[in-house]
């Protein structure tokens, strides 16, 4: 077909050629479908996501997200080295909550071993998810407006993520690749300077985010870039498995703080943030109720949050105290084999998930008894939101799709592995 | 439901399916049959009291040595319940196959894409079996036991000099 239509479109231009005339019908370039190919290195497109869209003039007719340019292998690192050597690799996860992938892969460990920890390491684990849930939250609010073009809140949420990143500065002694938990509790305590900080942030939090919130929602330009954009109906979001934030935009109150409690969160007063619309501007509203409730959350913690040990007495498992691998004999012996062999946690499998700032991130670990898993899969958010983006882009403008992938709020190091 | 319900009721429903569970930490595996796994996620889902509605994973393990070398696990959510199922099939070392479940539900099409990225396990009827993460040429499969952890040298095209 593609042949004769082209033969004759030349026999067309060379009998016109001939008559010298310039009548020539050409196609109308508007009327024809289009491939565009956006990223993997599209500054809107979050890390190195690649989608092919096709087009009808503006309008999105399909579009396929393309994986793994980001693809390190975690899942086989894994199996190569013991449980503790894989907690700097989690926070290369979703490199947005780093702190959050810790303790979500230490409850894993700590579950498979049945492993029991101190309350006040449970509070302090609370404590580092929620900030990290409105330090990601912060970046996913900021970048997804300045993708429809406000680029103000980007730097007012970064202002405030950095006060953040200061806590964890002192807490951890690292901003970004934290590497804060271990199995049984946490590798340093919590100070009364990370307390007056964090509080010090608590105070300002809730004036800055009404700045934000003031600077968006009084916007026409905003609203009209994300209302009814990127709308997916509650049974295609169930249907794709989707979590988090855009599972709770389309009216499911699913949240694994209430409904699969881990840590200390039965004890804790919070609310599961809905919104019914399913659009780009419903997911917006869930993050920034969600940042909220975070630092209603992060109040109550600091309120509740008891004194004593902050790492598990269990020499078997749980890494001694430094000081005491120095001066002690035994502890000498159990460093040494725990470092060098690995805790040896028994034969089984186990599941474990926890809410992160962008939906359910799970850890399934196979144990075969010895120190390293013998399968370990990396359930992650990103990667099971992104399934969702064809469906949200097709019938959209050209000029929406980086107003849904904001709104997805995808991590490619956890995307891609 | 407790498990005990949960395996009485697929009991009743699938007399020959069911041919084994485990309970570990809490949690309950199921082993299902190869051969009957899309009546079975059907019916997990369908099913009103069941209604496993939300698929949360779907993984393949690389069991190196044993008779049935490979095994996919598929880990879903009711919403209803608020409580997760784990169920598998075991698939033989020659030409590892099994049905599709993204007609059960959607959202698997990608965790089967990367199982048969990183196992080579074919999903049957899937309608978008492609590689997730490698490129489309590449021969191996990572995740696989006797794929060396430094990779296998010219498996990728390399700049000549």
């Amino acid at each position: 077909m593609a042949g004769k239509s082209e033969e004759s479109r030349k026999s067309r231009i060379l009998a016109a050629l001939e008559d010298q005339d310039t009548s020539i019908v050409i196609d109308d370039p508007l009327e024809n479908e289009m491939i565009l190919n956006m990223g993997p290195q599209h500054p809107a497109t979050h890390g190195v996501l690649r989608i092919l869209v096709r087009l009808d003039g503006e309008t999105v007719v399909a579009a396929v997200p393309e994986l793994g340019y980001l693809h390190r292998g975690y899942e086989k690192i894994a199996e190569n080295c013991t449980y503790h050597e894989f907690i700097p690799h989690t926070d290369r996860l979703d490199y947005l909550s780093p702190i959050s992938n810790n303790v979500a892969f230490v409850l894993a460990v700590e579950k498979l071993l049945a492993l029991e920890v101190p309350q006040r390491a449970k509070f302090i684990r609370v404590l580092c998810c929620e900030m990290a849930r409105i330090a990601s939250h912060l970046v996913a609010i900021g970048s997804m407006a300045m993708d429809v073009g406000a680029l103000t809140v980007l730097l007012w949420t970064f202002r405030e993520r950095e006060k953040i990143l200061d806590i964890y500065d002192v807490l951890t002694g690292a901003r970004f690749t934290t590497s804060y938990t271990r199995v049984g509790g946490l590798s340093q305590d919590w100070t009364p300077q990370c307390t007056e900080m964090l509080i010090r942030f608590l105070d300002e939090f809730n004036g800055d985010i009404a700045e934000v919130e003031q600077l968006l929602l009084h916007n026409r330009i905003f609203i009209d870039r994300c209302e009814n954009v990127g709308y997916m109906s509650q049974q295609d979001v169930i249907g794709m498995g989707l979590t988090g934030p855009l599972l709770r935009a389309s009216g499911v109150a699913r949240d694994l703080r209430r409904d699969a409690p881990y840590l200390v969160y039965d004890d804790l007063d919070f609310d599961v943030i809905t919104a019914t619309e399913s659009d780009v501007l419903a997911r917006f509203y869930v993050r920034l109720g969600e940042a909220k409730e975070s630092a209603k959350i992060l109040r109550q913690a600091l309120g509740k949050m008891p004194q004593g040990p902050f790492r598990a007495d269990d020499v078997k498992v749980v890494l001694p105290k430094k000081e005491r691998t120095y001066t002690k004999m035994e502890e000498l012996i159990h460093d040494f084999m725990l470092v060098n062999i690995g805790l040896n946690p028994p034969v089984g499998e186990i599941y474990q998930a926890v809410e992160s700032s962008k939906g359910e991130l799970g850890f399934y670990i196979v144990s075969d008894g010895t120190g390293q898993p013998w399968r370990m899969k990396i359930r992650s958010p990103s990667m099971s939101n992104l399934q969702a983006l064809p469906t949200m882009l097709k019938g959209g403008m050209i000029s929406d799709i980086v107003a849904v992938v904001g709104s997805i709020d995808p991590v490619m190091g956890e995307a891609d592995k | 439901m407790t498990h005990e319900e949960i395996l009485k009721r697929l009991n009743t429903a699938f007399p020959q399916s069911v041919v084994g569970h485990e309970e570990f930490r809490g949690d309950l595996s199921v082993v299902i049959r190869r051969e009957d796994l899309p009546r079975v996620a059907l019916f997990l889902k369908e099913d009103a009291d069941f209604s496993f509605d939300l698929i949360v994973d779907v993984l393949g393990i690389d069991r190196y040595g044993s008779a049935d070398r490979f095994e996919v696990v598929y880990i879903v959510y009711s919403l209803k319940n608020k409580q997760y199922l784990r169920f598998r099939v075991t698939l033989a070392e020659e030409h590892p196959a099994v049905a599709t479940v993204t007609n059960v539900w959607p959202g698997a099409n990608w965790y089967e894409r990367e199982a048969y990225d990183m196992f080579g396990i074919r999903f049957e009827g899937h309608p978008d079996l492609r590689r997730m993460y490698m490129p489309e040429e590449f021969e191996y499969y990572p995740l696989r036991k006797d794929f060396p952890l430094m990779g296998i040298p010219d498996s990728l095209p390399l700049p000549r000099r």
